[in-house]
Parts: C-alpha cells; sequence; structure tokens
C-alpha cells in the first residue's frame, strides 16, 4: 500500500471472473505522510481510505471482467461499516463479490478483514463508461503490478 | 401496471427523494421529476432487484441521444412501467 498515492492493493490472491468474486492482499505502510495528520501520535487509516480499498479491490473485478474494454468510477457507497481500527503494519485480505451487472452500471460488495477480525464492509456502485483513453496504459501497468493478468490493448 | 406504477413510484419517491404525490403515470423522470442520469442509476438498481430484470439503460440512452427514439417513450412513467412490465413478462415465458 501507498496511502499517498492511492496505490491500495498490493497483490492480487485469486479472481474469478466468471462468477465474479477476488480476493485480494495488502500491508498497511509502517509509515506514511497520511498518519501525520492521522492522527499526530496515533497512526490509524482513515476510514476514507478503506473505502477506496474496497472500491480499488471491486474496481479490479470489474475491469478484469470486461477485458479492461470499460472502466468502473465509484458512484455510491452504501451500508459502509468500520469495525475495528487499522494500525501500521496491518495485513490486510480485502475480497469483493459482483452482486448485480446493470444496463452501465455494476454494484459490488466488498469487506476487509485482519486476520480473524473483521474490519470493513460495504456495498459500492460503479458507473461503467467507456475506457478513457489516456487512463488505458496506466490502468494495465497497474494492475500488472499486482499481480492481475490483463490482455493485450 | 397499477402494480408495477405503485412500486417504481415508491422507488422513485425514496431514491430521488421526490414526494410520493407528485409522482404521476404522465410524470417525464426527467423533465418533470428532475431526475439526473446519476439518480436515475440508483433507480434501474432498484427496479432491477424489486422486479429480477436488467433495464436496457445503455440501449435506450443511446437511442434517445441518436434521435432514433423520443426519451418520452422510456422516461414518462406510463412507458416506462409498460416496459417493465413487458420485461417481466419476457423473463417468465
Amino acid at each position: 500500500m501507498r496511502l499517498e498515492y492511492f496505490e491500495m492493493i498490493d497483490r492480487v490472491v485469486e479472481i474469478d471472473r466468471t462468477v465474479g468474486t477476488i480476493l485480494v492482499r495488502s500491508t498497511v505502510p509502517q509509515a506514511s505522510p497520511v498518519f501525520e495528520g492521522h492522527f499526530p501520535g496515533r497512526p490509524l487509516v482513515p476510514g476514507v481510505l478503506l473505502t477506496e480499498t474496497m472500491a480499488q479491490a471491486s474496481g479490479y473485478l470489474l475491469l478484469a471482467m470486461r477485458e479492461f474494454s470499460r472502466m468502473p468510477f465509484l458512484m455510491g457507497v452504501d451500508r459502509a461499516r468500520f469495525r475495528d481500527f487499522v494500525e501500521p503494519g496491518a495485513e490486510l485480505e480485502i475480497s469483493a463479490e459482483l452482486e448485480h451487472e446493470g444496463s452501465g452500471y455494476a454494484v459490488t460488495k466488498s469487506r476487509i478483514v485482519a486476520g480473524s477480525k473483521r474490519i470493513a464492509d460495504a456495498e459500492l456502485r460503479f458507473r461503467i463508461l467507456p475506457f478513457p483513453a489516456e487512463l488505458d496504459h496506466l490502468m494495465r501497468a497497474r494492475a500488472g503490478a499486482i499481480g492481475l493478468a490483463v490482455g493485450p490493448a | 401496471m397499477s402494480s408495477t406504477f405503485e412500486t417504481v413510484a415508491g422507488i422513485i419517491s425514496e431514491t430521488a427523494d421526490i414526494p410520493r404525490d407528485k409522482i404521476t403515470l404522465d410524470s417525464h423522470a426527467i423533465d418533470d421529476l428532475g431526475i439526473d442520469s446519476l439518480a436515475f442509476l440508483d433507480i434501474a438498481f432498484a427496479v432491477d432487484k424489486a422486479f429480477g430484470i436488467k433495464l436496457p439503460l445503455e440501449k435506450w440512452t443511446q437511442e434517445v441521444n441518436e434521435g432514433k427514439v423520443p426519451a418520452e417513450e422510456y422516461f414518462v412513467l406510463k412507458n416506462l412501467v409498460a416496459r417493465i412490465d413487458a420485461l417481466v413478462a419476457a423473463k417468465g415465458a
């Protein structure tokens, strides 16, 4: 994880593009500028970044299911719950599953656990739009870096 | 149709925060009720779930944008309700 760069996913552990599930892992860094403000002397990963982490896990799932032909953009967060604190060094396991495939949108359910502890969960809604040309290369490179196999551009 | 309309009107009211009594069969979702495209996706999700269908929103939007079909055909509620009923019937066929 590089919180300040919004690189929330370290590696993809498994993905099922047919069923619509993904499991990824991330390690919270020991140090980050984010912790200088949240909070001084008591570093905790902000809930908004945990939401982003679930959104990115879901986003890579949706990207992979479309073979990077269309891009999901987060449009809604429902029933988000943050059940425990996340401190530097925490090992996170993030799962996401496709809840509903709509026309021009998709809904996922995602959760974060650390060991046996439930950390966070939410229902996330994405608008599915044509892939912005300027993002194609970047998204493929980032997906490759976390171990998500992508086809040719 | 009335049962479908009641369900759809309830969804619109709750999702878009529009008083239920302002929603009629002749309401245009965009022009009369002021529902934007993002809010309509929320409504579509609730409709998809409630009826077990998939509203073909992208196809409809494309047809309207290309001038092939007037927006009223899809976004006036009596027409929307008729299309939902047709999708439900097709699902059960």
